[in-house]
């Protein structure tokens, strides 16, 4: 019995925090892109002396890159040197 | 007869319609199959695409649609007496809601997570999207409308409603904060706000000065107001400006500082509603005293019961929850039979519960027909009489009448405003597009567009003047609201129909009811533009007028586009996958 309402609970917390769940992931999308954008500003004109840094992390990111480059509105990738589609 | 055995009939209804119905929906015409990639897996991002349990999904879609329009127009539409609204309520759940509510979200589902906007764009092109944006700029301008003075009647009716629902707002603030900033658990903090709100609602409910009745304070019904208006006419001016300040003001504040923590106490209030509603209606065991049908009726029950109960028996509005948020979270494909379907039942169980609430209040048939003495008075006098007979149904459990009517009153307020809210941003959006769409920038902008929002809409609500002096005519938007909802319907019905025939498949399922409810949202708008509102007519109302003849050639012209996209042979454009 309490075990039942420990799962009706759980359920109706969860039904409640759906919304809530979209809200947090979208703002750390969000701020993820701006992230990214800020690693790789040379692509769209904005100079980075950190530049050649950051390209180091290409491994860790070239996953999300695809992703990240359709959000930002770029159809293709915007380097040559990346073709992920 | 005891109103039990109607509620039991009405659920054992939907119940069959959810066994029997529903599954021949699901395996004869949609064909669900369990083995389909939804777009939840297949565009999976964590963010709008999150693969969901279908109990879950089905509890955020049901709290999403359900709000005060499925109460007030059932209470309105008891005027022809109760059996005409009942089977309009169960059969239009069973045959259009349900099929409507699950087909956008199918269809939704094998068009890659597409809105019913989007699908329309693909199938009647551009011309399809302004169309549509014209359809919900109305339908969301109505909403405003209606619902600022459905709360600014509420506050003059109720004025101990007043302090507990303003005091939801910074209880709202403070969950957001706590919630988002903090990272709090939700589920305490909201509890411990609706508790809050409810124990203010029992103070209110029994000291007075913390009752803000403006029309009091103005001495009486009888006392003089300002600017030269009578006492109610100032209260009602007075609360419209409030709300329209405080729409604008929260309209433009991100969802997450207001809105949502203001649905999540709402959820409860849901739940706490339908709860005393149903518990209330078994301990107290009322008999129904309204009549069964109104043979004297001042107006005819048909077509136009079809337009005064839209949310309940059918809503396009459900059409662009599917299709936008709740199809981009299905799980599995054959979940869609469970939350859509469903999710229309739940809304059509609340409708019942108005009706019966309402049904079961007056003593005698003849208290029934003083009140409800014509179509013109139902209008302005039924949610009166649902928070009524809803606090008859919540004595049941004990609670005193005064507190009852105060908690029922604030839930109903705490609904309508959530709606505003959320219609006045949609309206904002709308804007928006429309600016993009017709190159006007300024359009564009935030402020712009909603002060553009907000000022329509009190135009809206201050204008259409009533019998009883300024204010009192809101309602008469209520058969506007009705019929634009249906519309929209209409449409999402229709893009189902011309998607299944492309398929081979039967969709007499979708074509039946799209064509009924075009019909007689047709016939009612065109009895009541013609009849009633022309300026040749004895109710003459210009301003009702040209909105009903807008909506009246957008149905017409929905309806050739409909003939025109069947009888195509082949849309290259809407296919969705197989």
């Amino acid at each position: 019995m309490l075990e039942k309402l420990k799962q009706l609970i759980a359920f109706y917390e969860e039904v409640l925090e759906m919304p809530h769940r979209t809200e947090i992931a979208r703002e750390l999308r969000d701020e993820d892109d701006l992230f990214l954008l800020m690693l790789y500003s040379e692509m769209i004109g904005i100079p980075n002396p950190v530049y050649y840094y950051t390209l180091e992390l290409y491994p860790y990111m070239i996953e999300r890159f695809h992703d990240w480059h359709l959000r930002m509105g770029m159809e293709k990738s915007p380097m040559t040197g990346i073709r992920c589609c | 007869m005891e109103a039990i055995a109607l509620a039991a009939v009405g659920i054992f209804i939907f119940i069959l319609g959810y066994r029997f119905y529903s599954k021949f929906v699901a395996e004869k015409i949609f064909r669900l199959d369990p083995n389909y990639v939804t777009p939840a897996h297949r565009f999976k991002d964590g963010v709008d695409f999150v693969p969901t349990n279908k109990f879950v999904l089905w509890g955020h879609h049901f709290t999403s649609v359900a709000g005060a329009a499925p109460i007030l127009g059932p209470a309105i539409a008891v005027y022809w007496g109760w059996l005409p609204a009942v089977l309009w309520v169960v059969l239009g759940t069973v045959f259009a809601a349900g099929v409507h509510d699950f087909g956008t979200l199918v269809l939704s589902v094998r068009n890659k997570g597409q809105s019913v906007g989007t699908l329309a764009h693909r199938l009647i092109g551009q011309r399809g999207k302004i169309l549509f944006l014209f359809i919900i700029l109305i339908l969301v301008l109505m909403v405003n409308a209606v619902f600022a003075w459905v709360i600014a009647n509420l506050f003059i009716s109720y004025p101990a409603s007043v302090i507990p629902v303003f005091i939801q707002i910074p209880l709202a603030i403070w969950i957001g904060h706590a919630v988002y900033k903090r990272n709090k658990k939700m589920l305490v903090p909201s509890l411990l706000a609706l508790a809050t709100m409810y124990i203010v609602a029992v103070i209110a409910s029994k000291v007075d000065f913390l009752q803000i009745d403006l029309v009091q304070y103005m001495g009486g019904e009888g006392g003089a107001g300002l600017f030269g208006l009578g006492a109610i006419s100032t209260a009602f001016f007075i609360w419209i400006v409030v709300l329209m300040v405080y729409v604008y003001i929260a309209s433009t504040l991100p969802v997450w500082k207001l809105l949502q923590p203001r649905d999540f106490i709402n959820s409860h209030q849901l739940v706490v509603g339908l709860a005393i509603l149903y518990v209330g209606l078994i301990f107290t065991r009322p008999e129904i005293t309204a009549p069964m049908t109104n043979p004297s009726a001042d107006q005819s029950w048909f077509p136009l019961l079809f337009i005064t109960i839209a949310c309940g028996a059918i809503s396009g509005f459900h059409g662009l929850v599917s299709s936008g948020t709740t199809s981009k979270q299905l799980d599995k494909e054959t979940d869609a039979r469970f939350v859509g379907y469903l999710g229309a039942v739940g809304e059509g169980v609340l409708a019942l519960i108005s009706i019966i609430a309402v049904i079961t209040l007056f003593p005698s048939v003849e208290e029934f027909r003083a009140t409800y003495s014509s179509f013109t008075a139902s209008n302005g006098a039924g949610l009166g009489a649902f928070i009524e007979g809803a606090t008859n149904l919540a004595t049941g459990l004990l609670i005193p009448a005064d507190v009852a009517s105060t908690i029922v009153s604030i839930i109903v307020v705490s609904f309508a405003a959530t709606t505003l809210d959320t219609s006045v941003r949609l309206m904002r959006y709308i804007i928006s597009e429309l600016g993009v769409e017709y190159k006007i920038p300024s359009l564009e902008k935030k402020h712009v567009a909603t002060t553009i929002a907000v000022g329509a809409s009190a135009a809206l609500v201050l204008i259409p003047e009533g019998p009883n002096g300024f204010g009192s005519g809101g309602y008469l938007l209520w058969p506007l609201f009705g019929t634009a909802n249906q519309l929209l319907a209409g449409i999402s019905l229709l893009l189902i129909s011309i998607w299944l025939r492309k398929l081979g498949r039967n969709y007499m399922v979708t074509i039946i009811p799209m064509i009924f409810l075009m019909f007689m949202t047709l016939w009612a708008m065109f009895e009541q533009v013609f009849t009633e509102w022309a300026w040749y007519a004895d109710g003459s109302n210009m301003l009702l007028f040209v909105f009903g003849a807008i909506i009246f050639v957008f149905t017409l012209w929905i309806i050739l586009t409909a003939v025109q996209a069947l009888l195509k042979k082949t849309d290259p454009d809407f296919s969705g996958d197989e």
